[in-house]
């Protein structure tokens, strides 16, 4: 990475610390320390797939909302504390702006994640007093969350390449509902016959598939998730966030900042 | 002057903040009263699991986790209260299983909250037996669910043949309970009623964690032992009836005449009473829970008391 993108997505990363996103871990802790504590009272024999699910689903929905909030805001508080205007006097490339905020925010949201995992496996040791082999999978079930977010910063990134940052929240978050409808809308895309099949087919793949990287239910199991299934997440992850992040690129590049 | 503004600011802010927060409370508490018994039971209700599963976002897993709790909560309520009310309990089931088919947990408890009568129970075997069909469906390597359902047809059904042909699959698992096939076995001979029951709660106790249910094997397994102790106690005196010609004065005619030897008391230390008729009965009636021998005439066999949710067996 060269040291430009670098800088700016140490800087993006800083500014959310500054901007207290991380706060976000109080609740997070105060969430699954009281299911951990409250489900043994109020339910039978789920405590462990309580902490699995409701942990991860937290880790899930939480990165989620920060992905989509901080995203959207990325180029437009820039632009409106004239700040962008100081960064691409100095020699750095709009493309390079737009990259270092990708990776800026994703660090952000790693650390999140590596916090919140902690925190999750801290109450599965409280609940099932020791650790077992089948844990190793929800750290592949908070890998493909981590994948989840690149995605949704990607998309986040992107619509506020154009947009405003309200419209840009509607649009990310209609994708990522979409995209975990995913698998229905290409049940449906097969049923559907002639034009209306080929645009439902083409919808199918061009929204992002966030049904794929949702293994929690399968983890709360102890299931065993895939080795390919991991490998080709990872590039599909890898393809569709390059994909969304070229297109901002090419926005941004043409964008009037005057 | 201006720190005292402040001050006076911050006091009233603060009392009305405190004064809101009570109210607040005070009043929802209020709302929940009047809207008692309707509030509970619309929460969280809804019926299609498809629909369900589109608005969880692929979040199924804590869906169904929180409907399961629902599902306790409903029963241990509904049980707590006497209402012998259960139409939720099903469709509850229903809904969690349907969101995740592999929440073992729900089977086996649920069906021990369906198949019983009330009050234990809400009195829908047929329920139940659909419910650990639907869960055998989706979990074909558990034994405890084949364990659940031959229990379920052996003691709401009293279908020995099915009962014994469940634990006989049960037992094929490669991983099961040692008892699997010894139940498999007494099922298909119909024999041995006592040991078989003490078989039966016996594993139920080994299966589980739960502190509830095995409080609740632990209860039945001694008032077997006081069915069994009463029923071969009355047996012996019926002997003694038909060698003398008279009952016993007292469990030392008994000893005396060799058909026992110290005297005999239940499970919790207390000796049996031997009546003027030749019955057999128990000190104090109430002190073990389900006993069906050894009560005085007219006597119902005595209940545990009702818990706050989520309740046992």
């Amino acid at each position: 990475m060269n040291s430009r993108i670098g800088y700016i997505a140490f800087n993006t990363f800083r500014e959310a610390v500054r901007d207290r996103v991380l706060y976000n871990l109080i609740a997070f802790a105060l969430l699954l320390s009281g299911a951990a504590i409250l489900v043994g009272e109020i339910s039978i024999d789920i405590e462990r797939l309580v902490v699995v699910n409701l942990g991860l689903t937290a880790v899930s929905l939480f990165g989620v909302v920060i992905a989509i909030f901080i995203g959207i805001g990325l180029v437009s508080k820039e632009i409106d504390k004239r700040t962008l205007y100081t960064v691409l006097s100095r020699p750095v490339r709009r493309w390079e702006f737009v990259v270092g905020k990708f990776f800026g925010l994703t660090g952000t949201l790693v650390v999140n994640t590596f916090l919140m995992a902690i925190g999750v496996f801290l109450a599965l040791l409280y609940v099932a007093h020791r650790f077992e082999k089948m844990d190793v999978w929800v750290l592949v079930a908070l890998y493909f969350i981590v994948l989840q977010f690149l995605i949704v910063c990607a998309l986040a990134l992107f619509f506020s390449s154009f947009s405003t940052p309200l419209m840009s929240a509607v649009f990310t978050f209609a994708l990522f509902v979409i995209g975990n409808l995913a698998e229905d809308l290409r049940g449906f895309a097969k049923i559907t016959q002639g034009v209306g099949g080929w645009i439902a087919t083409a919808i199918a793949y061009l929204v992002p598939n966030f049904s794929a990287l949702n293994v929690i239910s399968q983890v709360a199991h102890g299931d065993a998730v895939p080795g390919r299934l991991i490998l080709y997440n990872s590039v599909y992850t890898l393809l569709y966030s390059a994909m969304a992040i070229s297109g901002a690129v090419l926005i941004f590049q043409r964008r009037n900042l005057k | 002057m201006r720190m005292i503004a402040t001050r006076r600011v911050n006091l009233v802010a603060t009392s009305v903040l405190l004064f809101s927060m009570a109210g607040g409370m005070a009043t929802l508490s209020a709302i929940d009263h009047l809207r008692r018994g309707s509030v509970a039971q619309e929460a969280l209700y809804l019926r299609s699991s498809k629909v369900l599963r589109r608005m969880s976002l692929g979040y199924t897993g804590l869906l169904a986790d929180i409907y399961w709790t629902r599902a306790v909560q409903y029963f241990g309520e509904q049980h707590h209260s006497g209402s012998g009310d259960f139409r939720l309990l099903a469709p509850l089931l229903e809904v969690t299983t349907e969101l995740d088919p592999r929440l073992v947990p729900a089977y086996q408890f649920g069906a021990n909250f369906l198949a019983p009568k009330p009050p234990n129970g809400a009195g829908l075997p047929g329920a139940a037996l659909s419910l650990m069909k639907y869960g055998i469906e989706h979990n074909p390597d558990q034994w405890r669910l084949y364990y659940n359902l031959g229990f379920l047809y052996y003691t709401e059904f009293k279908d020995f043949a099915k009962a014994a042909d469940v634990f006989a699959q049960g037992a094929k698992l490669p991983v099961t309970n040692e008892f699997m096939p010894i139940l498999a076995a007494r099922m298909a001979q119909h024999a041995g009623e006592f040991d078989t029951a003490r078989m039966l709660w016996f594993t139920t106790y080994q299966s589980t964690k739960e502190a509830r249910i095995r409080q609740n094997a632990v209860d039945h397994l001694l008032a077997l032992q006081v069915d069994e102790d009463v029923t071969r106690l009355e047996q012996v005196v019926e002997k003694y009836h038909q060698q003398t010609g008279r009952f016993p004065a007292g469990m030392g005619d008994l000893e005396r005449a060799g058909f026992i030897h110290g005297t005999p008391a239940d499970p919790k230390g207390r000796p049996y009473k031997l009546t003027r008729d030749g019955r057999i009965e128990v000190q104090d009636p109430k002190s073990i829970f389900f006993i069906t021998k050894g009560l005085p005439p007219g006597a119902t066999p005595p209940q545990p008391p009702r818990e706050n949710p989520p309740a046992s067996k």
